[in-house]
């Protein structure tokens, strides 16, 4: 009971001020946006119809920034004082990072959702149980990627340094090499090889079989696995890291 | 309200061990205000950081407010009240609405959460202030919020770090009339650091004093003062050699014409003192008492200043 008590109070402190200002996701999505039309439009033909392609790659982009951001908050927290005035109340540990990664979800799927909106007029084929089945695919890997980036921040804090130089260095290899913005497939081995061994690929390649209703597509199992499997280590690390005490 | 035995925090840094806390054995009673002086890195922010269960003890016991800072964290938590060095309210939320999740975060339902944030509001002074983000307050302001949230679950026990550092003077003396104004309201126990010495000086009723993890004086104010200081005298004399003369007789030490003299009680010693030279013909020409500080004291016990101390900005 205290824990979900707590969860909602860390959920609704963290989400109000995203009510207040609604454009600001919005303005997060300009990145996302812009590659969609850009290259949505550029290779419209070379890889089938490219909104159907690139549609689920962008979605998986936005997953790898949008948790990223979430542990930013928590550094700034870390470095004002006010994560310190959190932790001298009673409020469960977990329930912090539970109730921040659930604002970040909750952000992420608005996201999706207005991306998939976007791009049903340009002409994206919705498959309704595919896209619903990917969003929560999405979900899981987000709530991993967002244990990662709050246990990066807690080991960053109180410089913060750390945080930007991994973040910054491992984001855009693992984007770039997962096939989100080109396909791997005409690629030479070494960087299909490389794609291999990095877990986005996976959940690109079932998020592309989802959203196009290829329900049945084995690249789903890996990349449901995938997602999974980073669920469970970045929530074993945070919850680690958040109980072992912070600073 | 406070009980320690031992307590002891070390810490591994680059394969080097640091003794930050030595082992202190403290107890401090219900409605205490104590001051808590120390140089940088003496061990005050470890220990409040134990007391207040942001940080493990290595070894020892800390008792807070009845309960066990290590077996029982939780109990703690909920009946102390804690105002960092750093600023409690998050920049991207709204005054009123910290307060509300704080007392949300001690477990109160939401419109008794609610009724308390105004309540806190109006008795610090921030009710204009409701509706804007920290970061358009002034130091002042941002400082009584900060008390504010420290305050919600009307603590017992209150820790209070470096409370009036970086603030302007007005600013300062309004900080502390709040902090008096709610021990004195609700006997609360206060449990602070500050490295501006005057200010300990004039609130506090017990002074403890750390220097390398270890505590090296604890007293009043004017215990302290009195039995590790001492009062100054400072005559001057009419010649260098008078003035010599003087210091090695009396303990003190000469500069030029002047002498420095430690004495217990300065008002009472003085005249004695003159009647004294006078009788084998030491001509003063002036004389002066003075009261010590605390920076005497620390200096008697350690031969260094406090006020050196490259001071946190």
């Amino acid at each position: 009971m205290t824990f979900l008590r707590d969860t909602a109070t860390v959920f609704s402190r963290e989400f109000r001020p995203q009510l207040r200002e609604p454009y600001g996701l919005l303005f997060e999505m300009g990145q996302p946006l812009l590659f969609l039309f850009l290259f949505g439009s550029l290779l419209d033909g070379a890889v089938g119809s490219s909104w159907q392609w690139f549609v689920p790659g962008i979605l998986v982009m936005m997953c790898l920034t949008g948790p990223m951001s979430a542990g930013y908050t928590l550094l700034v927290e870390l470095i004002g004082g006010s994560m310190e005035r959190m932790l001298v109340t009673p409020l469960n540990r977990t329930a912090m990072l539970v109730g921040k990664s659930a604002k970040a979800m909750i952000v992420l799927l608005a996201q999706a959702v207005l991306i998939i909106a976007l791009a049903v007029p340009l002409g994206f084929e919705l498959h309704a149980a595919g896209v619903l089945a990917g969003l929560a695919q999405l979900v899981v890997f987000g709530v991993g990627l967002g244990a990662f980036s709050f246990v990066l921040a807690i080991k960053s804090a109180p410089g913060g340094t750390l945080f930007y130089v991994v973040s910054q260095s491992i984001l855009f290899p693992l984007l770039l090499l997962s096939g989100v913005l080109l396909p791997l497939e005409t690629a030479p081995a070494w960087l299909r090889a490389i794609g291999q061994v990095n877990p986005v690929t996976y959940v690109v390649d079932a998020q592309r079989s989802l959203f196009a209703g290829d329900l049945t597509n084995p690249s789903i199992l890996y990349g449901t696995a995938s997602a999974c499997l980073i669920a469970a280590a970045g929530l074993h690390l945070g919850n680690r890291a958040m109980r072992k005490g912070v600073g | 309200m406070i009980h320690t035995r031992g307590l002891t925090r070390v810490f591994t840094v680059k394969k080097e061990t640091v003794e930050a806390v030595r082992g202190i054995d403290l107890d401090v009673a219900a409605g205490q205000l104590v001051a808590f002086l120390g140089p940088n890195g003496a061990g005050k922010s470890t220990t409040l950081r134990m007391l207040t269960t942001l940080l493990p003890p290595t070894s020892g016991t800390a008792t807070v407010a009845g309960h066990d800072v290590a077996t029982d964290p939780a109990g703690v938590r909920s009946r102390i009240g804690y105002v960092g060095q750093r600023h409690s309210a998050g920049e991207d939320f709204l005054a009123r609405d910290e307060l509300v999740t704080q007392g949300r975060c001690y477990g109160l339902p939401a419109k008794e959460a609610a009724a308390r944030a105004d309540e806190l509001l109006d008795l610090l002074d921030l009710r204009p202030l409701a509706k804007r983000k920290p970061g358009t307050l002034s130091g002042g302001q941002r400082r009584r919020l900060d008390l504010a949230l420290g305050l919600v679950h009307r603590p017992d026990l209150l820790f209070l770090d470096e409370p009036s550092t970086g603030l302007d003077p007005k600013s300062r003396a309004d900080i502390w009339e709040h902090i008096l104004r709610l021990r004195e309201t609700y006997g609360t126990t206060l449990f602070l650091t500050t490295h501006y010495l005057e200010e300990a000086d004039d609130i506090a009723e017990r002074v403890l004093i750390i220097d390398n993890g270890t505590i090296i004086a604890d007293g009043t104010p004017e215990q302290l003062k009195n039995d590790l200081a001492g009062d100054r005298i400072t005559l001057t004399t009419s010649t260098e050699e008078e003035a010599r003369r003087v210091a090695v007789l009396n303990d003190g030490t000469a500069d030029g014409a002047t002498v420095r003299l430690r004495v217990a009680h300065a008002a009472a010693a003085l005249p004695e003192l003159l009647r004294t030279l006078d009788g084998s013909g030491v001509k003063v020409t002036a004389a002066e008492t003075a009261r010590p500080t605390l920076d005497d004291v620390f200096l008697a016990l350690t031969g260094r200043s406090l006020t050196n101390d490259d001071i946190p900005a």
